[in-house]
């Protein structure tokens, strides 16, 4: 037992934890989440999958009628649909930790890092990184994609903006779901639920197709529905067209987001008992 | 071994309580407990389901804040030190709390590098404590994989990894066979034996005299007695006769006979026929007479008689009125203790 200082060599103090530890921490928890992917690969699907079935089932089920209004055919609708798919990662990315996390919370491991030495923090920031770099591959998996079907990369620099803007906004996305995955009783609850509420506002949107053919009383939900102008930033970014009004709204809603839903996150997640 | 507690009174307090209030709703959890844990000491936390134990062992790991009332644990406060409380404490809950989806050895490495160990002295301490917890050769393998014992044994293990001054074992056995439960045991007496000062809840009478020499039972979130065991059970004051008549064919015949005595002992006359005994309990000098003179008119030749102390959960019964509602298998009667009159 000759190692049996190393634990409690930082016993004076306040106990608070150096950003060294706090790094050290969420290292070895994405470690742990990477894990989690090496022994379940499976768990990967999703995000190759959503690409690929999105943009192939958008492109060849919508894209010939919607391309039309949009003054073209399929080809008008590709360089529409692929950058509205891009503002969907956010929000996956932001699912994928709120669920991630209820799961930690079902078994008993939450428990245990809480009565750990560590930043609460650490377990929260390794789940947004596993998630990003999850994104990040699901991205590279549309662009492919998008490519092969006809999306014609223009603007690379726009379009590494907009996987930022999509993460941004996932993230703020994400404080809402890590409320629900501390309230709600399981995975598959959370799962649901951001289906219910994420359906109506993805498709209430530009996302998936212009809304000028809406009608009024929608038009006047997707003009305000953040999911529009992110992707309609995106759009911008990506293919060309003006971006900057809707660049800053979408940041705009993620600081609303964060601000609002950050310290009720934080404030269950203190307080669950 | 550098921990908190070297030094050389060894007498100081571990763990400290003083009128712990948590209520949920109409529920009080905790409704005014005090304990106090002297370093190096098995204390034993007895109390049905529902009792408070496990709000307890989660107060005191910093999980949850009290409604009122103190705690420290080597020192530190549970409110406003809970930093350097985690330091010094390893929690091993009610159920597993390892990642089942990575190895074992992956858990207690992981553990280790939240602990601070640097990456060879985490790596070390894993293959230690796998080595150790006969965990050696399912290192690599999930721990959805591992069997009930295994997992509670790699739950031990990475409780042990910071090597804490005071571990809270909540209910370590609850749900294992009685096989497996014994390996808990014997690691939890090992663990003892390294001097870490441990806090055990438990509904298992059985396995509070087995790890434990002090004892807080409590119920409906009040502590209703403490003490040394055998403190507990003298309190108590009821004691059972162990009756072997030489002729084993005698043993029904003798039961029957007893029970029409009518005693109003701590529970009914029973039969331990492996041990080809009869139980009777008893609650006086008065009516150890009264058996004595009963088997002696009947003519019944003994080959011994003993007396025993009660079981806990006799002690339970006669200190709350009502029986454990805890599940009743783990208290085979031919354990107990065994003083010769």
């Amino acid at each position: 037992m000759s190692a049996a200082t190393a634990t409690i060599t930082d016993l004076k103090g306040d106990g608070r934890i150096p950003l060294r530890g706090h790094l050290r921490h969420t290292g070895a928890l994405i470690r742990r989440n990477l894990l989690w992917i090496r022994q379940d690969p499976e768990s990967m699907f999703d995000a190759v999958l959503f690409p690929v079935v999105f943009t192939l089932l958008f492109v060849y089920v919508f894209g010939g009628s919607i391309g039309q209004s949009l003054g073209g055919g399929q080809e008008a609708y590709v360089q529409y649909v692929v950058p509205g798919l891009m503002a969907m990662m956010g929000m996956n990315m932001a699912q994928g930790v709120g669920t991630g996390f209820n799961q930690d919370f079902n078994t008993g491991v939450m428990d245990r890092f809480r009565s750990l030495p560590i930043g609460r923090g650490s377990v929260l920031f390794a789940k947004i990184a596993v998630e990003l770099a999850r994104m990040l591959f699901a991205t590279v998996v549309l662009m492919i994609v998008g490519v092969l079907v006809g999306f014609d990369i223009t603007n690379w620099a726009g379009l590494l903006a907009s996987v930022g803007l999509s993460a941004v906004f996932g993230t703020a996305l994400m404080w809402i779901f890590l409320t629900l995955g501390v309230v709600m009783k399981n995975a598959q609850s959370v799962q649901a639920m951001g289906f219910l509420v994420l359906m109506p506002l993805q498709f209430g949107s530009s996302i998936f197709a212009p809304t000028a053919s809406m009608p009024g009383w929608l038009q006047n939900f997707t003009d305000y529905n953040p999911l529009s102008s992110l992707a309609d930033a995106a759009r911008g970014l990506m293919v060309g067209g003006p971006a900057a009004h809707d660049v800053w709204v979408t940041l705009g809603w993620s600081v609303a987001l964060t601000a609002v839903m950050a310290p009720v996150a934080i404030h269950k997640f203190r307080t669950k008992a | 071994m550098t921990r908190i507690d070297d030094n050389p009174s060894g007498a100081r307090s571990a763990v400290t309580v003083r009128g712990l209030v948590k209520h949920y709703g109409e529920t009080k959890a905790l409704d005014g407990v005090d304990l106090e844990v002297r370093e190096g000491t098995v204390m034993g936390v007895l109390g049905p389901n529902g009792a408070g134990k496990t709000t307890l062992v989660r107060i005191l790991s910093t999980l949850i804040q009290p409604d009122a009332g103190q705690a420290t644990v080597a020192g530190y406060d549970v409110v406003r030190q809970p930093r350097q409380l985690r330091r010094v404490i390893g929690l091993t809950g009610q159920y597993a709390s390892v990642d089942e989806k990575l190895p074992g050895w992956e858990n207690l490495y992981m553990i280790g590098r939240l602990l601070d160990l640097p990456r060879k002295e985490a790596r070390a301490r894993a293959d230690e404590l796998l080595e150790r917890f006969s965990l050696t050769e399912a290192a690599r393998r999930p721990a959805a994989t591992y069997s009930g014992g295994m997992r509670r044994r790699l739950d031990l293990a990475a409780s042990m990894i910071g090597r804490p001054a005071v571990l809270y074992l909540d209910e370590p056995t609850t749900g294992l066979d009685p096989r497996t439960r014994n390996e808990v045991w014997d690691e939890v007496k090992r663990m003892v034996g390294d001097g870490v000062t441990v806090l055990l809840t438990t509904q298992y009478m059985e396995e509070a005299e087995q790890l434990a020499g002090e004892l807080t039972v409590v119920d409906r979130g009040k502590v209703i007695a403490n003490g040394a065991i055998e403190e507990l059970k003298a309190k108590v004051g009821g004691r059972t006769l162990r009756i072997r008549p030489l002729d084993p064919l005698q043993l029904r015949p003798l039961a029957t006979h007893l029970d029409e005595l009518g005693l109003t002992g701590l529970a009914a006359t029973s039969v331990d026929a492996e041990r080809g005994a009869v139980l009777i309990p008893i609650l006086s000098d008065e009516q150890l007479t009264a058996v004595v003179g009963a088997v002696t008119a009947r003519g019944i030749t003994l080959s011994s008689i003993t007396t025993e102390l009660p079981s806990l959960d006799e002690v339970f019964l006669s200190l709350t009125g009502h029986r454990a509602s805890a599940p009743q298998d783990a208290v085979p009667a031919d354990d107990r203790q065994e003083v010769t009159v």
